[in-house]
C-alpha cells in the first residue's frame, strides 16, 4: 500500500470518527436547537465524503468500508436525547457544549490537514481524479471548522461568565 | 366610485384602472364611526398604520377628546388616500375597556395594581442587584415591531451602553430577519433596494411566498389596479395556498414545504442556460457568477420537479416569465424567511435579480419584504440583532464611530460576539444565564415556536420578567411587572415602511388613564438608573419624541440609512419620505443602487457575510479576498432536505399564516368588532383531497397533533396543496378562559403550540413553515361552518360551502376621488 492509499485511508476513518460525533453532540445537546440541527446537516457532509473516499479507493482497488447508518444509534442516542431533555434548565452543560464543539473543531482539523495532504499528493502525482475528490470535499471541511468556530466565538462569552 | 363599500366582503375595494408607467390615481378612502358626521370632525391628526408593513399614510379623526375615525392620505407616496381593513378599522381597539392602566406587579403570586414608583423602582433595583452579582450578560431585552424609531433608539443606547448586554433583540426576528440578512448577503448592508412605485413600471411581478393580498392589501390595490388597466403586468405567485394572488398569476407555483432553494436554483439554472441574463450588469457589478453557474448547473427543472413536487413545465413557464421580463420586481416574504433555508432561498432571489440586471432603474425592484409596521427601525436603531446604523460589530473603526456618537468608551459597546439573536436569549433564559428579560410591545407565549416550552420558560421563578404592553396579553400574565403603555395616535414618533418611506405619526389623543408613551419608559429607567457616558454626562440627553429624533440623526450621520436631510417638520409638510435623505439627496431616495452598488465596501458593509449553510460567520480577510471592491455578491446555495419530514405518525406537513383581518397576536384586531367578526375563531385548512380521503368535512372540528402539542379549530376545506395543512397563527388565549395558555376547559388554539424550535443558521429566524402533524377528527361540524373567511386566501373550494365574510352597515367605508382638502402641516398635533 502506498502513500496515497493510506492518506485515503486514514481519511475515511476520520470522515467517519466525524460523522459519528456530529451526530452524538446533536443528540446530547437536543436542547441546543442550533447546535442540534446544523450538527445533524454536517455529519451529511462527511458521510459523502466517505462515500466518495470509497469509490475513489475502489478504483484504485483499495476496499473501504461503507458508511455506517448513525441516523439512528438505538438505545444510546434515546439515553442521550433524555439526558439532554433533563438539564434543559441547567448551565452546565454550556461547559460540555463548548468542549463537545471544541473537539469536533480539532477533528475536523484533523481531517483538512489530510485532505491538504492529499490534494499536495494529487498534483505531484498529476492525479486529476484524486484531486477532483480533494477540491470536492475539502472546502466542506473547512465550513465544518468554520462553524465550530463561530459556535464557540458566540456561546463562550455567556456560558463562561455566567457559572 | 362607490360612495360607501362593506370593506369586511370588499376589502381591496373599488378598481380605479391604470396603464404601465402612468401614476397610480388616487383614491381617498375614509370611515368614521357609527353616527360621527364629516362635520363633527374637529382635528385631523397626521399618521400611519402600524398593522403591517407597508406604511399606509392616514390622518386621524378627533372628536371630543377621542378618535372617531380615519382618512387616507391622498398625497402620501406609498398608499394615495387608500386604507386596507386593519388601517380602517383596528384604531378602534385603543378605546377598548380592557386596556391597562396602572402598573402591576407579582405579590403572592398575584399580579397587582400600583403607582409608577413602585413598579419602576423595582425594576431598577432588579437590574442594579443582577448588574453586581452576576454581570450585564444576565440581562436581555425582547422587544417588538411596533414601537417608534425613537424608542428603538433609546432602548438601544441603554441596552448596549447603559447596561452593557449583547442581548437585545425585536419580534421582528420571528418576521424579517431573513430580509435583512440576505440583503448583508448580497448587498453587504441592509436596506431596501426597490420601491414600491416599480410596480407601476413593471411587466412582470414576481411574488415568492409573499401573499400580498393580505399582507400589504393596499400594494395589492395597486397591483389589482394595473392588472385592470393598459399594458397590465404577468404575475409569479409561488405560493402552497391558492391565494388572491395565485387567482390572478400567470404562472401559480404550489411546492411542497421547505424546497425553495430547489426551486430557486432550477430559476437560475434555466436562466443561465437560455442566456437570459446581463453580461455586462454582472461584470461590472457582480463577483462569484462563475461559481453560481456551476452551482445550479445541474439543478434542471426536472431535478427541482422531484424535490418541489410541482410539473417540470411549470418550473419552466415560471422561468420563462421571469427570464423574459423587461422590468421585473419580486417581492419575498413569510414563505421563504419563515421556512428551512431562509437566507439561501431569499439570496437566490437577489442573484435572480443580479444576473437579470434588474436593479435600480424603475420597474426593476427587489423588495425583500417586512411583515411590521417598525420592522425597519428595529433593524436600523439597533434593538435587533445589529449595531445601530447598520454598523458592522466585527468592524473595529465602526464600533469606534458609535462609541464616539454616544461618548463612551468603545469597550462600553458589547462587540466580542454578533448581537444575541432573540431565540438565542429565550434560552439563556431558559438555561438560567439570564435572569432578567424585559418584553416591550410583543406577546411571545402566542408567536414564538412551540410555546408549551416558551411558557415554561417564562413562568421560571428565577427569571424576573418585565411586560410592557397595552393590554393583559398572553405574555403579561406571566410577568412580574407589567407596565402599562401608550400607543399609535396617544404618542409621537417616526416610522419607516417596507420601502424606506419614513412617515411622521403624531399624538391625536391622550392615553388611559396612567398608561406611558413607551419612551417615557424607558427614558424613566434611564434616569433612574443613572447611566452616565464617559466624561460623566448623562449617557441619554433626550427627553421628547423630537430630540430623540434628532439623536438619531447624529447617530445615522454617513451610514445607509441616513435620515439628517428629515425634520418633523419636513415629514409634517411631505408625508412619507425614503431614506437615505440628507445633503446628496434631500428628497430622498426612491432606488438603492442606481449606479452601482453602493455599501459592499469592505470599509463600509454591515456584515462580512455568513455561510448559508451553516451560519458560520465570514472574517474581515476572506471579506476582502472575495469582495476587495465592493461589489455585489452571487451566492450559491445547495438545497437541504428539511429537518422535520412528514411520516406514519405524522403524515402532513404544516405551515403557519397570517390572514388579512388580524395583525400578530390579534390583541388590536381581535378588539375591533368588525376585523374580529371577520375572522373571529382559529380554523385548520386542508386540501379537497385530504378531506375525502380523510372523511372530513367544512366546518368539523379537529384536532391538529405535532411532537410538540395539538390545537383544536374548525375545518375548511380548500384548494391548498395536497398533504398540506395551514393553521392561522394569530389566535391564543386571552380571550379565553386559559388565560395565557390551554387549560383544563381550555384545548389548544394557538398554532404555535405545534411548530417546531428551528431556526435559519444565518437569519436566525425561526421555521414556522416546515413541521409535520397529524390531523383528527374531534367532533362533526353538523352544518356548522368554519370561522375562516370566505374572501381570501382561506375561501372555501365548494362554493357556497360556508355563508361569505361580510361587514354589513358597521364596515361601511367611503371611497372618493381626492377633492381639495387640508393637508397642511396645521394638521400635525404639536
Ligand atoms: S404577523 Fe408575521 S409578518 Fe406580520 S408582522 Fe408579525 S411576524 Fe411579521
Amino acid at each position: 500500500m502506498n502513500g496515497i492509499d493510506l492518506t485515503l485511508r486514514t481519511l475515511h476513518r476520520g470522515e467517519r470518527h466525524l460523522a459519528h460525533d456530529l451526530v452524538t453532540v446533536a443528540e446530547r445537546h437536543r436542547t441546543e436547537h442550533e447546535v442540534h440541527h446544523v450538527a445533524t446537516d454536517l455529519a451529511r457532509w462527511s458521510r459523502e465524503h466517505m462515500r466518495q473516499l470509497a469509490e475513489t479507493a475502489a478504483e484504485r482497488g483499495v476496499k473501504l468500508g461503507e458508511p455506517p447508518d448513525h441516523s439512528t444509534d438505538g438505545v444510546f442516542a434515546t439515553l442521550r436525547e433524555k439526558a439532554s431533555e433533563a438539564v434543559v434548565h441547567r448551565p452546565e452543560p454550556g461547559l460540555l457544549l463548548l468542549r463537545d464543539l471544541r473537539e469536533l473543531h480539532v477533528r475536523a482539523a484533523e481531517n483538512s490537514l489530510h485532505w491538504e495532504m492529499l490534494s499536495q499528493a494529487a498534483q505531484a502525482s498529476r492525479d486529476s481524479a484524486l484531486l477532483t475528490l480533494a477540491s470536492s470535499c475539502h472546502p466542506q471541511t473547512l465550513r465544518q471548522m468554520r462553524w465550530t468556530n463561530t459556535m464557540i466565538k458566540n456561546l463562550a462569552p455567556q456560558v463562561l461568565t455566567s457559572l | 366610485m362607490e360612495d360607501a363599500t362593506d370593506r369586511i366582503a370588499r376589502p381591496w375595494g373599488t378598481r380605479v384602472p391604470y396603464g404601465r408607467h402612468e401614476t397610480w390615481p388616487a383614491r381617498v378612502d375614509t370611515f368614521l364611526a357609527e353616527g360621527v358626521e364629516p362635520g363633527a370632525v374637529r382635528r385631523w391628526v397626521q399618521s400611519a398604520s402600524i398593522l403591517h408593513s407597508d406604511g399606509d399614510a392616514m390622518d386621524i379623526a378627533v372628536a371630543d377628546g377621542r378618535m372617531v375615525g380615519v382618512r387616507g392620505r391622498d398625497v402620501d407616496r406609498v398608499n394615495r388616500g387608500r386604507l386596507g381593513p386593519k388601517d380602517l378599522f383596528g384604531w378602534q381597539a385603543n378605546a377598548s375597556r380592557d386596556r391597562l392602566t396602572r402598573p402591576l406587579v407579582r405579590r403572592d403570586g398575584q399580579l397587582v395594581e400600583t403607582d409608577w414608583d413602585t413598579a419602576m423602582d423595582l425594576v431598577a433595583a432588579r437590574s442594579r442587584e443582577l448588574l453586581d452579582s452576576r454581570g450585564p450578560g444576565s440581562i436581555g431585552f425582547y422587544t417588538s415591531g411596533q414601537l417608534f424609531l425613537e424608542e428603538y433608539y433609546t432602548l438601544a443606547v441603554l441596552a448596549r451602553a447603559g447596561i452593557g448586554t449583547n442581548h437585545l433583540d425585536g419580534n421582528t426576528r420571528l418576521c424579517t430577519a431573513t430580509a435583512a440578512e440576505a440583503l448583508k448577503e448580497t448587498f453587504g448592508c441592509d436596506g431596501q433596494p426597490g420601491s414600491y412605485d416599480d410596480f407601476d413600471h413593471a411587466d412582470v411581478v414576481a411574488l415568492f411566498g409573499h401573499n400580498i393580498a393580505e399582507t400589504q392589501p393596499v400594494q395589492w390595490m395597486r397591483l389589482l389596479d394595473r392588472l385592470e388597466g393598459a399594458d397590465p403586468p404577468r404575475l409569479l405567485c409561488v405560493d402552497p395556498r391558492p391565494t388572491r394572488v395565485a387567482e390572478h398569476a400567470a404562472v401559480h407555483l404550489a411546492p411542497r414545504s421547505g424546497t425553495n432553494v430547489a426551486l430557486l436554483n432550477a430559476l437560475l439554472h434555466e436562466t443561465i442556460r437560455h442566456e437570459r441574463i446581463d453580461r455586462d450588469f454582472i461584470d461590472a457589478h457582480t463577483v462569484g457568477f462563475e461559481e453560481l453557474a456551476a452551482r445550479v448547473a445541474d439543478c434542471t427543472p426536472k431535478w427541482a420537479a422531484e424535490i418541489c413536487d410541482v410539473p417540470a413545465a411549470r418550473i419552466e413557464e415560471a422561468a420563462e416569465l421571469v427570464g423574459t421580463a423587461e422590468a421585473l420586481v419580486s417581492t419575498v416574504l413569510q414563505g421563504v424567511y419563515q421556512s428551512h433555508q431562509a437566507t439561501a432561498a431569499a439570496v437566490q432571489v437577489n442573484n435572480l435579480h443580479l444576473i437579470r440586471g434588474m436593479l435600480g432603474r424603475p420597474g426593476a425592484g427587489l423588495l425583500q419584504m417586512n411583515g411590521q409596521p417598525t420592522a425597519q427601525n428595529t433593524r436600523e436603531c439597533g434593538a435587533n440583532g445589529d449595531l445601530p446604523g447598520f454598523r458592522n460589530w466585527q468592524n473595529d473603526a465602526h464600533v469606534a464611530d458609535l462609541a464616539r456618537v454616544w461618548n463612551v468608551e468603545p469597550e462600553t459597546v458589547p462587540h466580542f460576539a454578533p448581537p444575541t439573536h432573540a431565540m438565542q436569549i429565550f434560552r439563556y433564559a431558559e438555561q438560567g444565564s439570564l435572569r432578567m428579560l424585559w418584553i416591550s410591545g410583543t406577546n411571545p407565549a402566542v408567536s414564538m415556536p412551540e410555546l408549551p416550552r416558551i411558557r415554561s420558560i417564562l413562568s421560571q421563578e428565577r427569571l424576573f420578567t418585565v411586560v410592557q404592553d397595552l393590554y393583559l396579553t398572553e405574555t403579561a400574565r406571566l410577568a412580574d411587572v407589567v407596565l402599562p403603555a401608550a400607543t399609535w395616535g396617544e404618542k409621537t414618533g417616526a416610522l419607516t415602511n417596507a420601502d424606506r418611506t419614513v412617515h411622521l405619526s403624531c399624538k391625536a389623543v391622550e392615553p388611559p388613564g396612567e398608561a406611558r408613551p413607551d419612551l417615557d419608559i424607558f427614558l424613566d429607567y434611564a434616569r433612574r438608573m443613572d447611566f452616565r457616558d464617559k466624561d460623566g454626562g448623562p449617557l441619554i440627553t433626550w427627553d421628547d419624541p423630537e430630540s430623540a429624533f434628532e439623536a438619531w440623526k447624529r447617530c445615522s450621520a454617513g451610514r445607509p440609512c441616513d435620515y439628517t436631510g428629515l425634520s418633523y417638520a419636513r415629514l409634517r409638510d411631505t408625508s412619507g419620505t425614503q431614506w437615505p435623505c440628507d445633503d446628496r439627496a434631500p428628497e430622498g431616495t426612491a432606488r438603492l443602487y442606481t449606479d452601482g452598488i453602493s455599501w459592499a465596501h469592505p470599509d463600509m458593509c454591515e456584515s462580512y457575510g455568513k455561510d448559508l449553510e451553516t451560519g458560520a460567520s465570514q472574517e474581515v480577510v476572506e471579506y476582502r479576498s472575495l469582495n476587495p471592491d465592493g461589489r455585489a455578491m452571487l451566492k450559491a446555495a445547495a438545497y437541504l432536505p428539511p429537518h422535520e419530514e412528514p411520516d406514519e405518525e405524522y403524515p402532513f406537513q404544516l405551515t403557519t399564516g397570517r390572514t388579512l383581518y388580524h395583525f400578530h397576536t390579534r390583541t388590536k384586531t381581535g378588539r375591533a368588532p368588525q376585523l374580529n367578526d371577520a375572522a373571529p375563531d382559529v380554523w385548520v385548512e386542508v386540501s379537497a383531497g385530504d378531506a375525502e380521503r380523510l372523511g372530513l368535512g367544512e366546518g368539523d372540528l379537529v384536532e391538529v397533533t405535532s411532537r410538540r402539542g395539538s390545537l383544536r379549530g374548525r375545518l375548511r376545506v380548500t384548494g391548498i396543496r395536497t398533504g398540506l395543512l395551514f393553521v392561522p397563527f394569530h389566535y391564543g388565549y386571552w380571550d379565553t378562559a386559559g388565560g395565557s395558555g390551554p387549560g383544563p376547559d381550555t384545548p389548544g388554539r394557538a398554532a404555535n403550540e405545534t411548530t417546531v424550535t428551528d431556526w435559519d443558521p444565518a437569519s436566525k429566524q425561526p421555521l414556522f413553515k416546515t413541521a409535520s402533524a397529524a390531523l383528527t377528527l374531534v367532533e362533526r361540524g353538523g352544518g356548522r361552518p368554519s370561522p375562516a373567511p370566505t374572501t381570501t386566501a382561506s375561501a372555501p373550494v365548494a362554493a357556497g360551502a360556508a355563508p361569505p365574510t361580510s361587514g354589513g352597515p358597521a364596515a361601511r367605508t367611503t371611497e372618493q376621488e381626492p377633492t381639495e382638502f387640508p393637508h397642511g402641516h396645521e394638521e400635525g398635533a404639536r
